[in-house]
């Protein structure tokens, strides 16, 4: 390639451009025919993936290091959907910081709503009632179900499977019709508050939620049938990029990933919170750690997830859905009519917020991608001083040079989608 | 609550054009025309003209200007462009699923490449990370385009007014906002036809021709300049 | 090395132990805690504690996944000294062989850097993640301003529509 510009003139690129010849890749044919392969003559592409791409789940950018198709390296790049949200949660007062942490990962926000009252209630050392308890478990887990579904939607469309994506979709719906009945908004529900839950579950909502879980295995049966039939979804996932426990644990990766590897750490049966302790459900648990145990094991939970369903509702006690301190939560109103005590907390409560005595406290919680921990720091006032959440994507996002080195690309995108990565959760 | 039937008129060209439906007299009359017949009820003549012969082609012919038909044909066939930010992205695949189908409109043909699609569907919060990137793509997309902000946070900074995000009208044109956090399904479809009716009756609502703006430029450097890629 | 002033303080609170240590001596401090069987690093990040000084604190949450047990290991470093070791790497043992470090902190230790300013020494890859490479100033600080801007829409001012066809 000659130029007819003077080199001086040339940018840097098109200098380091024009250097490139045929020739290394002329003494390879050469090498690899005589037999022997010599590495150092191979040359490396960087192929940037993303941050706009339609494999990648959210704003993800890879910089992938390649030779030939073979995957050497990469580097993920993040903060494209960096919102500030921890930083907002501190100019807002304890209550009004919920709906702001919610739409951190935006596929598991009663998880997210949750660890955060988790720790702002061990800080107040208020007691929830047990029906909030069970009401929390029942939405937590429908919200594992639905963030499941709309992984395998969304996973098996990257792998070409396009048909799945509507009939999980379609269950999705379901589940934010539920939603919707119980708490008035598909996403971002604000349904948990710190003390307990928002509002009781209306008439109506027991039936269709047992209309729900009664099909729901039927439907996953469905979704097993079409996947674990197919020949090209099968040869895409089985014995691609394994990774071990050990390694795993190096990288602070939890969850399903984990539990694909096979190791059974759950937090939800090692550490239970929110009555989880009264409920009987078993913890899927792979073998290989490829991808194909990953997608196994987020199937199984979802039938996992629906036996938890089905005894939440069974057991579901009476009481009060929210703490019965006034200084935390907001009277019922029928009070405020009637009584000046709570009349004075309502206002109390509305307009500057309940203060929280100092301290910091962690608080983990088990949800779809992992250990989603929240910390809380409080200096005494309304607002809280510190939120930070530990997000699971961000921690299990490291393992993905690991897991995809010596892979192909078309393995690359198999194993992202396996990772479920949701990008919100990741950049905060 | 009474069905009455009424009789379309008497069967057969050529008879009385009476208390038969407002459909079956212009039927009669259409052959009437055709045969060069007469016109019960009306002026007879050999070939329609005046007024006749205006009804006769408004009967059978769609006129229009060559604009109206482009635009009918752009605004049905919007081609979206695959760009989800954050949770306002799920609520965008919750349109293409089966319940708010948008493929009943003819947009379900998602594009990956910018180049190969007319409108970019802002879902999700921008980044001041992500806001060049945002604008490269829809530079990258041929005229005519248009762009819709679905939600709170590319219309107006939402839940997060911080710094690390920026509104979408900062840095390109929008055609609709569409208010939601995140927007139900049902609301960016309703967005979504606004567009497609500014599209198709009233181009002049957009911010093209009032502002006389003809398209979108990138100034880039000058390469040779010695300065770099 | 540990001596014997490395642990600062030790807390016990909501049912929760935290050892509050001198920052130069962390590496060691969580090497120590994981022969004692606290090998998984949940989280590592950051606190600004403005305006007590020193101002900026790093937290390690640790968890032993055997006995089910969490302890927190919290640091604090000021502003105009903002540096700590970083654990991520592997460090060379004082007997010889290696010391491994922990993969997981590679990018939380980014991140609190990127939004705190801490300075993590050894870090195999330090530079900012969530905001872009050449932003000016650590956002999560306190005294950093939240920011935001007046909405500004592109000028609209047609009647209503009326419903779409």
């Amino acid at each position: 390639m000659s130029s007819t510009e003077e080199p001086t003139t040339l940018s840097a690129y098109r200098r380091q451009e024009q250097s490139i010849t045929l020739a290394p890749v002329e003494e390879q044919i050469r090498s690899d025919v005589g037999g022997a392969s010599d590495e150092a003559s191979h040359e490396l592409l960087t192929l940037n993936i993303g941050p706009h791409h339609p494999a990648t789940h959210g704003v993800l950018r890879l910089l992938v290091t390649l030779q030939g198709e073979v995957v050497r390296d990469i580097k993920p790049i993040i903060g494209y959907v960096h919102t500030g949200i921890e930083k907002t949660a501190e100019d807002k007062s304890y209550w009004k910081a919920i709906p702001v942490v919610e739409r951190m990962d935006y596929l598991s926000y009663f998880f997210n709503a949750m660890a955060y009252c988790g720790a702002v209630e061990t800080l107040l050392d208020v007691e929830i009632p047990p029906r909030a308890q069970y009401l929390r478990v029942i939405h937590l887990e429908f919200n594992r179900i639905m963030s499941h579904l709309v992984w395998l939607g969304t996973s098996a469309l990257d792998l070409g499977a396009i048909s799945m994506f509507w009939y999980c979709f379609r269950e999705r719906e379901a589940i934010l019709d539920l939603f919707e009945l119980s708490t008035g908004q598909r996403m971002h529900t604000r349904y948990i508050q710190v003390g307990g839950v928002a509002e009781d579950i209306p008439r109506g909502f027991a039936e269709k939620l047992r209309k729900f879980t009664d099909a729901m295995p039927t439907r996953a049966d469905q979704y097993g049938d079409l996947l674990n039939k197919n020949e090209i979804v099968l040869q895409r996932l089985r014995n691609t990029c394994p990774l071990d426990a050990q390694k795993l644990l190096e990288l602070g990766v939890t969850g399903p990933l984990l539990r694909a590897a096979g190791n059974p750490w759950d937090l939800r049966k090692a550490a239970p919170y929110s009555s989880y302790d009264h409920f009987d459900f078993k913890i899927p648990v792979g073998t290989v750690g490829d991808n194909y145990d990953r997608f196994a094991v987020r199937l199984a939970e979802i039938y996992e997830s629906t036996r938890i369903i089905e005894q939440a509702l069974a057991g579901l006690p009476e009481g009060p859905y929210i703490t019965t301190d006034r200084k935390v939560a907001l009277p019922p109103r029928h009070e405020l009519a009637t009584s000046m005590e709570a009349l004075i907390h309502h206002f109390k409560l509305v307009t500057e917020g309940f203060r929280v005595p100092p301290g910091e406290v962690y608080h983990p919680i088990e949800s779809p991608r992992g250990e989603l921990g929240c910390f809380v720091r409080s200096d005494g006032s309304s607002k809280p001083a510190r939120v930070h959440m530990r997000d699971p994507s961000f921690v299990n996002l490291q393992a993905t040079s690991h897991m995809a080195e010596g892979a192909y690309i078309a393995d690359l995108i198999a194993t992202l989608a396996m990772l479920d990565p949701v990008l919100g959760g990741i950049d905060r | 609550m009474a069905v009455s039937r009424q009789p379309l008129g008497p069967a057969g060209p050529g008879g009385p054009a009476g208390e038969g439906g407002p459909l079956r007299i212009r039927e009669l009359s259409s052959r009437q025309l055709l045969r060069g017949g007469e016109i019960v009820g009306r002026t007879p003549s050999a070939h329609p003209e005046g007024a006749d012969f205006e009804r006769y082609v408004e009967e059978r012919v769609l006129t229009t200007t060559l604009d109206r038909a482009v635009a009918w044909a752009r605004s049905n066939s919007f081609f979206p462009a695959t760009f989800g930010l954050a949770c306002c992205a799920i609520e965008m695949m919750s349109i293409v699923a089966a319940r708010v189908d948008v493929a009943r409109f003819g947009f379900e043909a998602f594009r990956a490449s910018p180049r190969q699609a007319d409108l970019l569907i802002l879902s999700g919060r921008v980044s001041i990370k992500m806001a060049p990137v945002v604008r490269r793509i829809y530079d990258q997309m041929l005229e005519p385009k248009w762009a819709i902000s679905m939600g709170a946070c590319c219309s107006s900074m939402g839940v997060f007014n911080n710094y690390a995000l920026v509104p979408s009208d900062k840095f390109m044109p929008i055609d609709v906002h569409v208010p939601g956090c995140p927007p139900r399904p049902e609301a960016l479809m309703h967005g979504i036809l606004r567009l497609r009716k500014m599209v198709q009756e009233d181009p002049e609502l957009g911010w093209r021709e009032r502002y006389g703006a003809q398209g979108t430029e990138e100034i880039v450097p000058d390469e040779t300049a010695g300065r770099g890629a | 090395m540990i001596g014997e002033h490395t642990v600062g303080d030790t807390v016990f609170f909501r049912g929760h132990g935290t050892l509050e240590i001198d920052p130069a001596t962390i590496v060691p401090v969580l090497h120590r805690l994981r022969d004692r069987g606290y090998s998984f690093l949940a989280s590592v990040h950051g606190v600004d504690y403005y305006p007590h000084e020193p101002r900026l604190g790093v937290h390690y949450e640790l968890l032993d996944m055997g006995r089910v047990d969490r302890v927190t290991v919290k640091l604090r470093v000021p502003t105009d000294a903002p540096e700590v070791d970083s654990v991520t790497p592997d460090r060379a043992a004082p007997g010889g062989g290696v010391l491994a470090g922990w993969p997981t902190a590679n990018h939380q230790e980014r991140e609190v850097y990127d939004m705190f300013g801490v300075v993590f020494r050894d870090h195999p890859d330090l530079r900012r993640i969530l905001m872009p490479e050449d932003y000016e100033g650590h956002p999560q600080r306190r005294d950093f301003p939240i920011g935001g801007e007046p909405v500004a829409f592109t000028y609209n001012d047609t009647p209503s529509l009326g419903p779409p066809r």
